[in-house]
């Protein structure tokens, strides 16, 4: 798989990560009861060596949920969150004074997955509207980890057909809580003409 | 200061001593490590992926089953001969636990299935592996003293 796409389906998917990330954003704000500022979503074709460093290097301590999406376009979502980012997270969503968490026991664990599970419901309805596909999210798993060790088996998925993986990425940032998050849209690697076909914008 | 040379997903280098060759945050991945003890070669492999389909392969380094010759040949070129080879391998968890796992699922077993048969056929021992499991590895390779260390976030180290 080289490089297939035009400025047009750069553009395209932009409005697609735009248009999910907004309604996730404002899930994400009623959910913390506070304002989200959203990033412009980036799409990004990248070499597998470089997905980790949009997260702060393989090594960096992450909370990883990543849920898989059935659909005959289908995708893996994953929402990335720092370590230390998830817990200040935590102390708010379970109602403890901020600093007190540290580690992601079982409360935290199930409540990231719902955070996921959150996340990705309303980016995937406002997808749906959008393209007239259907969107079903699978279970969400947790994972917390190394990110290089996180991300692996999402590459590995491509692996098979390239060197590098196309990402829909877009960042949210709590206002005034200092909590942001990367939230990753991976298409599988035959769902794009699917996504295209769908909106009508031709792609070999 | 010791060199310390970093091997990225999907790649993989030969060095000599005293270099140390490494590799971050091991997930469904494994870490191959060879070492000819007397040349004091060492290689090291960031396998992705356990077989290349397909007669065109864009980076050998990404399978096992076309990186490990690459890596052997690599080290030859540093002086290392393959019968004076031996092995160590880390990684291949399976990091997500979904209620359907898929063969995609199980790529961490998988790869380190590959490199172990791999390993048998080419006919270099198998002196330790640290596999499997649901967390992320970081590994050195000491090129002086064949030493593999494997490093977690949670279950701190140990020198294989």
């Amino acid at each position: 798989m080289t490089e297939p796409w035009s400025e047009l389906h750069y553009d395209v998917l932009k409005e697609v990560g735009n248009i999910g990330a907004g309604n996730a954003a404002t899930a994400l704000a009623q959910l913390l009861g506070q304002q989200i500022n959203m990033q412009v979503p980036s799409v990004m074709w990248l070499p597998f060596d470089d997905v980790s460093s949009r997260l702060g290097g393989p090594e960096k301590a992450v909370a990883g949920i990543l849920l898989n999406v059935d659909s005959t376009a289908p995708a893996t979502i994953l929402v990335v969150f720092p370590l230390e980012q998830a817990c200040l997270l935590l102390d708010v969503l379970l109602g403890r004074p901020q600093g007190s968490t540290v580690t992601v026991d079982e409360i935290s664990a199930s409540a990231l997955q719902e955070i996921g599970n959150i996340l990705a419901g309303s980016y995937l309805t406002s997808l749906s509207n959008f393209t007239g596909l259907t969107f079903v999210p699978m279970v969400p798993a947790l994972a917390v980890d190394m990110a290089g060790a996180v991300l692996d088996y999402i590459l590995a998925e491509f692996g098979q057909v390239a060197d590098q993986v196309l990402l829909i990425e877009t960042e949210f940032e709590a206002a005034g809580k200092d909590i942001y998050s990367y939230f990753f849209l991976v298409p599988k690697p035959d769902a794009l003409k699917a996504i295209f076909a769908a909106l009508g914008v031709g792609f070999e | 200061m010791r060199e310390i040379r970093r091997v990225g997903m999907a790649d993989l280098a030969a060095a000599v001593s005293p270099i140390i060759l490494t590799t971050i945050g091991l997930g469904s991945c494994v870490g191959v490590a060879l070492y000819d003890p007397k040349a004091k070669v060492g290689g090291l492999a960031h396998v992705m992926l356990p077989q290349s389909n397909g007669p065109v392969v864009s980076n050998p380094a990404k399978f096992a089953d076309t990186a490990l010759p690459l890596l052997v040949s690599k080290m030859q070129d540093y002086g290392a001969t393959t019968r004076r080879l031996t092995a160590k391998v880390a990684g291949g968890a399976q990091m997500f636990h979904l209620t359907s796992p898929t063969e995609t699922m199980r790529i961490g077993e998988r790869n380190v299935k590959a490199v172990l048969e791999w390993l048998e056929k080419a006919g270099i021992p198998l002196l330790a592996q640290d596999t499997g499991g649901n967390w992320g590895r970081t590994v050195e390779l000491n090129t002086e003293t064949g030493e593999f260390l494997v490093r977690t976030i949670a279950r701190g180290e140990k020198c294989l």
